[in-house]
């Protein structure tokens, strides 16, 4: 039925279309900071993972203070320590977006998160999220530990610059793992894919080893991942530099992802109730 | 207008295996099912395991794609419409699986009610009443991860309701359930019909699908062999289960 009556003007359908659209806005955003919150207490309630999220960077970034301890440039530990800690924070989405949604299908909750009458975006977002969130655990973690045992003091050039760096790192990141996390619904053996994809990713976005060091076809591989920008961004808060540029870029790449990702789970939300892959059996 | 309407419902699965000659694989696990079930009524789908009891449902409440055939659940497309039917159908499946371990209770269902768009100010009435209703009530803030079977499902139940459906989609609800626990069960799912709830049972208990039950259709390989009223399916005589024994005994098994 039409909502323009006798008493109604184009003006007040567009009021009530107005307040429409800003209501289904903030029903988005609860729906996302709700469940990213739950998704966050679910991740940190897990012994394992949270070991997990601390133990490997850790390792990481033990290796990374002796390479540039032993190098040309033993200032650089810090960025050392923040860069092991990006790389958990990666590992982190990543892991989150693939096994994730493979953690999701064997606990039987991926079936029930589909089902919901929202779009499937605001129901995976929130996961993806959360695992950027959790990530940031490894960031921690290093940062302790390097001024711990190496007295690595985390006296950042830009300390409020570095919380923010981080803060839009951990939003850019989980918008592109939406993007992965739309492949992985398809893929019942999700998980074997994030381990190939791991490495290669933190590598050719310089997380660890400087861009300029690695080979020049991976330039434009870089130069697309917001894990690049995001990563840049968190190390100039730390040693220096124009920190807001990079930002701005992993934000803009995240947000081209959260898109496409949008747009992608449409039809992979279509295609695994035809193939039948949000369900285990 | 029936709750659900399927007219001629098939679901082929494929699966590719081998890496040198890969084979495909095809099972036809619904075969062309037809079934309507009204408004208010409480209607049992039986069948041994395999039989496509699951994947119907999961066909009816929109997981799945039917491979043939169409089908409409309170008047929408389950295809095309998949929206519209999800605001509508709530979905309890049974067995331990389907639920956040690490969250309490309460959690849970908050979570859910946001995914299930209920209103934020009728979120803490609505919660508190199924606690009531389902018996968790005092119990919510624990952990699921140390719930017995029948709490978990008991949870189950209150997550499916919480948008009030009009029709609910009840995947063998009381596997595993112990007979308090499962009387319970019954008692809710009963008052849940009286209250004007469309409800689609599968279940693998006689007893219960004869004490519930308005109509039932006996599915085997994938095709109903028989649809009727208790009464009609046992003949004036024996039990439900003689009737269910003698229906599915005729099927080879797949």
């Amino acid at each position: 039925m039409s909502a323009i009556g006798p008493g109604t003007t184009p003006a007040t359908t567009t009021g009530v279309r107005a307040e429409r659209a800003i209501a289904a806005g903030a029903s988005a955003a609860r729906v996302v900071i709700v469940g990213a919150l739950l998704h966050v207490k679910q991740l940190s309630r897990s012994p394992f993972e949270i070991a997990t999220a601390f133990i490997v960077p850790l390792v990481q970034a033990t290796l990374a203070v002796y390479l540039f301890r032993a190098g040309t440039e033993p200032h650089l530990l810090l960025e050392a320590a923040v860069g092991a800690g990006l790389m958990g924070v990666w590992s982190s989405v990543l892991f989150g977006s693939g096994g994730a949604i493979q953690n999701q299908r064997w606990q039987g909750t991926l079936e029930m998160l589909m089902i919901a009458p929202r779009p499937a975006v605001l129901t995976l977002l929130p996961v993806t999220l959360a695992n950027a969130v959790t990530g940031t655990y490894a960031m921690l973690g290093t940062l302790a530990w390097g001024w711990a045992l190496y007295g690595i003091t985390p006296d950042f050039r830009d300390p409020l610059g570095f919380v923010a760096a981080a803060a839009g790192c951990v939003a850019g990141l989980g918008m592109f793992g939406l993007l992965l996390a739309a492949t992985f619904v398809l893929l019942r053996n999700a998980n074997a894919l994030t381990n190939t994809l791991e490495y290669p990713i933190w590598l050719v976005s310089g997380m660890l080893v400087p861009i300029s060091a690695l080979p020049g076809w991976t330039g434009p591989i870089a130069a697309v991942l917001p894990t690049t920008w995001g990563a840049r961004a968190v190390r100039e808060a730390a040693a220096g530099g124009p920190i807001w540029p990079s930002l701005a870029a992993c934000l803009a790449i995240g947000a081209a992802c959260l898109a496409l990702g949008t747009l992608a789970l449409v039809h992979v939300e279509r295609r695994a109730r035809v193939t039948a892959t949000l369900a285990l059996a | 207008m029936n709750a659900i309407e399927a007219d001629g419902l098939r679901r082929t699965y494929r699966q590719r295996t081998g890496w040198l000659s890969p084979k495909l694989i095809e099972t036809e696990a619904v075969r062309g099912v037809s079934l309507s079930v009204a408004r208010g009524e409480l209607f049992g789908l039986l069948g041994p395991n395999g039989a496509g009891k699951t994947t119907t449902i999961k066909m009816l409440n929109t997981l799945l794609i039917p491979t043939a055939g169409t089908a409409r659940v309170a008047g929408f497309d389950v295809v095309r419409q998949t929206r519209e039917v999800r605001r509508r159908i709530g979905y309890v499946f049974g067995g331990d699986r389907g639920l956040y371990d690490r969250l309490s209770g309460l959690d849970n269902l908050r979570y859910f009610a946001e995914l299930y768009g209920v209103p934020p100010r009728e979120q803490r009435r609505r919660i508190a009443e199924l606690l009531d209703l389902v018996g968790l009530a005092g119990r919510e803030r624990e952990r699921v991860e140390g719930y017995s079977r029948g709490m978990r499902q008991r949870l189950h139940i209150a997550r499916g309701l919480l948008h009030e459906p009009q029709v609910l989609f009840l995947d063998e609800p009381s596997i595993g359930v112990d007979p308090v626990a499962a009387r319970e069960l019954r008692r809710t799912i009963a008052d849940l019909a009286a209250t004007g709830t469309t409800v689609l049972l599968t279940t693998h208990y006689m007893a219960e699908a004869d004490e519930l039950c308005d109509r039932i259709a006996v599915i085997a390989g994938g095709v109903i062999r028989a649809l009727g009223t208790p009464a009609e399916l046992k003949g004036g005589t024996g039990t439900l289960e003689d009737a269910y024994v003698s229906i599915v005994g005729e099927v080879q098994p797949a």
